[in-house]
């Protein structure tokens, strides 16, 4: 017998109702876990931005394609190290659900561009050998159990020559992405063989990606590719790589302060239920606890047990929630909104965020427990 | 003998919204160690109200309670806490056990605030329901206990500690005539053979027969300060 074996009997006394509890509990949690986890990720997308990266669109609109000369002129540029065109469109493998994002690129300028992308030189001129070829993301590879080799049929809006909208792709090689395992998601394809094969918007792209040889002059740079082609019928909207996902993120909304608006709202009200629950439980046993009082427990140790009690059904269940989220994140990649683990930061400030709740919620019970006088709650009062 | 319990001049009140209500009034009593003293009187009498004061749960509003050569009248919440651990062993009529607690789990909780190894604090517990004759019932919880049986609980948890004091509230009060008859006798044992000092609230005048004293309280005061029988 011990302090904590008297905490868990009060835990249990009413298991229904404790198990609801712990499963409201568990279930907000949940939600938060998931969804800190996928503001953390747009935050990452921010974060790890490179600012000798910028992103070359269309001013108009993403939609808008923009000519491929853009690119010799993009290039001539001084300061400009590298860059490279980038025609994407969307397939479906086998069946709905199953999208796979395609970019039509040049690889070779892509992966110069993007140093932590990997993949072998071999592989890389294996795609540059053939036409149809296709380097495919670790994360699909696996996702779908593809092996080098492989012929891919994806369905597509993109209308060949032939009037198919269907595409075959040979798996040359994979590639993966050093520190963001999860970005690996994509298939890249030769961008010669896209545009030749397609019927229409041919000669333009979706966008151009440019490394610069000085971050500091990301925004400079910028100005300056955006002012090479204004007044021209295809002006360009250039931001480096941070400007670009914040307005990509822009476009959905707000993510954070719609994760905090939901969560924070979820969590008030978990803090009424918790304390509903902790000051019913202390209610049905006054008589108990006034024993506990009269055999010679202080004010302080039965206020501790119910503040203990508090913290254990709070911490419990948020555990319990946040390992359901963190088994369950790695999920949500195939939506495009996360991917990973759930990172530590998102658990760290989720049992912190419990252990608060529980000192809260537990707290007026607690002080009613504390100054309830042994005689009155024996007689009832 | 010396008095173990000595109440002078003790005044209590009590506060019904406005009215102050007097319940005890300039009572003075003394008990000496290994009396068994039943406490009789109408309802309203006083007769909980002085087995509060003198288990140190309520305190008086004039006069002095002097415990074991203690004073307890002047304690803190917190002194008088310490102080019931180790002086006071409480019967209640209605029992109250921990439900969800085992039978030998409820006669260990009032040595949770002992220094004791887990060891000692497991013999003292088998040792007490030995004595109320419920060893073999350690691990049953109290809906598996009848009224008598976890009565007998009760009272293996209030001796478990070794208290200065047994303090009885109607401990026969909820039983049938059988079963008081049983928790009765054990009380007497538990006077008789262990030495303890037991003080009795009571309506029941059988009950009050096995005391070694009676007394009688009527708007607060003595009406007939006992005279001692032959137990």
């Amino acid at each position: 017998m011990t302090h904590f074996k008297l905490v868990w009997a009060g835990l249990w006394r009413k298991p229904v109702r404790t198990v609801f509890t712990v499963l409201s509990i568990a279930i907000a949690f949940l939600l938060f876990g998931l969804l800190q986890g996928v503001n953390a990720w747009f935050s990452g997308l921010i974060a790890d931005a490179h600012a000798d990266r910028l992103i070359v669109v269309s001013r108009v609109g993403q939609v808008e394609p923009l000519p491929i000369a853009h690119l010799q002129r993009i290039e001539q540029l001084p300061g400009i190290r590298r860059a490279a065109q980038v025609g994407a469109f969307s397939g479906v493998y086998q069946s709905r659900g199953n999208d796979v994002l395609v970019f039509a690129t040049n690889p070779e300028a892509v992966f110069d561009i993007y140093p932590e992308w990997r993949t072998s030189p071999d592989q890389l001129r294996a795609l540059a050998a053939t036409r149809t070829g296709a380097l495919v993301g670790d994360v699909l590879m696996k996702a779908y159990g593809w092996k080098v080799g492989d012929r891919i049929p994806l369905t597509t809006s993109v209308v060949k020559q032939d009037g198919s909208t269907d595409w075959s792709l040979d798996i040359v090689g994979t590639y993966s992405v050093t520190g963001a395992e999860a970005q690996a998601n994509r298939i890249l394809i030769n961008y010669a063989y896209f545009d030749e094969a397609r019927q229409f918007d041919k000669g333009r792209v979706f966008a151009f990606i440019v490394s610069i040889d000085d971050p500091d002059r990301s925004a400079a740079m910028c100005a300056t590719i955006d002012a090479l082609f204004s007044n021209s019928s295809d002006e360009t909207l250039t931001q480096d790589e941070a400007e670009y996902a914040q307005a990509q993120l822009r476009q959905i909304g707000d993510i954070s302060a719609m994760v905090n608006a939901i969560v924070g709202a979820v969590l008030f009200t978990l803090l009424f239920l918790t304390g509903n629950t902790m000051m019913q439980s202390v209610r049905e046993r006054i008589p108990e606890l006034a024993v506990l009082k009269a055999i010679g427990f202080s004010d302080g140790m039965v206020t501790a047990l119910v503040l203990v009690e508090s913290v254990l059904l709070c911490m419990v269940a948020a555990t319990l929630g946040l390992a359901v989220a963190a088994a369950v994140f790695p999920v949500t990649e195939s939506l495009g909104i996360g991917g990973g683990a759930l990172p530590a930061s998102v658990i760290a400030l989720g049992l912190a965020i419990a252990l608060a709740l529980a000192l809260v919620s537990g707290l007026p019970p607690a002080r009613r427990v504390q100054r309830m006088t042994i005689v009155d709650a024996l007689a009832g009062r | 003998m010396a008095a173990v319990v000595s109440l002078k001049n003790v005044t209590k009140y009590y506060t019904r919204g406005t009215q102050r209500v007097g319940v005890l009034h300039d009572l003075s009593l003394d008990i000496e160690q290994g009396e068994f003293i039943a406490v009789m009187g109408p309802s309203g009498s006083g007769k909980t109200t002085l087995l509060n004061l003198v288990a140190g749960i309520d305190r008086p509003d004039e006069g002095e309670i002097v415990v074991a050569g203690e004073c307890i009248s002047s304690y803190s919440s917190r002194q008088l806490a310490r102080w019931r651990a180790s002086h006071v062993g409480f019967i209640f009529q209605f029992y109250n056990l921990m439900p969800l607690l085992t039978a030998d789990q409820n006669v260990e909780l009032p040595l949770l605030l002992a220094n004791l190894t887990k060891a000692q604090r497991a013999a003292h517990v088998r040792a007490a329901l030995q004595l109320v004759g419920l060893a073999d019932r350690s691990s049953h919880k109290p809906a598996e206990l009848s009224g008598g049986q976890q009565q007998r609980v009760a009272i293996a948890r209030a001796l478990v500690a070794d208290p200065t004091l047994l303090v009885c509230d109607e401990p026969t009060g909820d039983l049938d005539r059988q079963m008081a008859e049983q928790i009765l006798g054990l009380l007497q044992i538990v006077n008789r053979d262990h030495g303890k000092t037991v003080i009795m609230v009571t309506h029941d005048p059988k009950a009050a027969e096995r005391a070694t004293r009676q007394l009688h309280l009527d708007k607060g005061q003595l009406v007939d300060a006992g005279a001692r029988a032959a137990a």
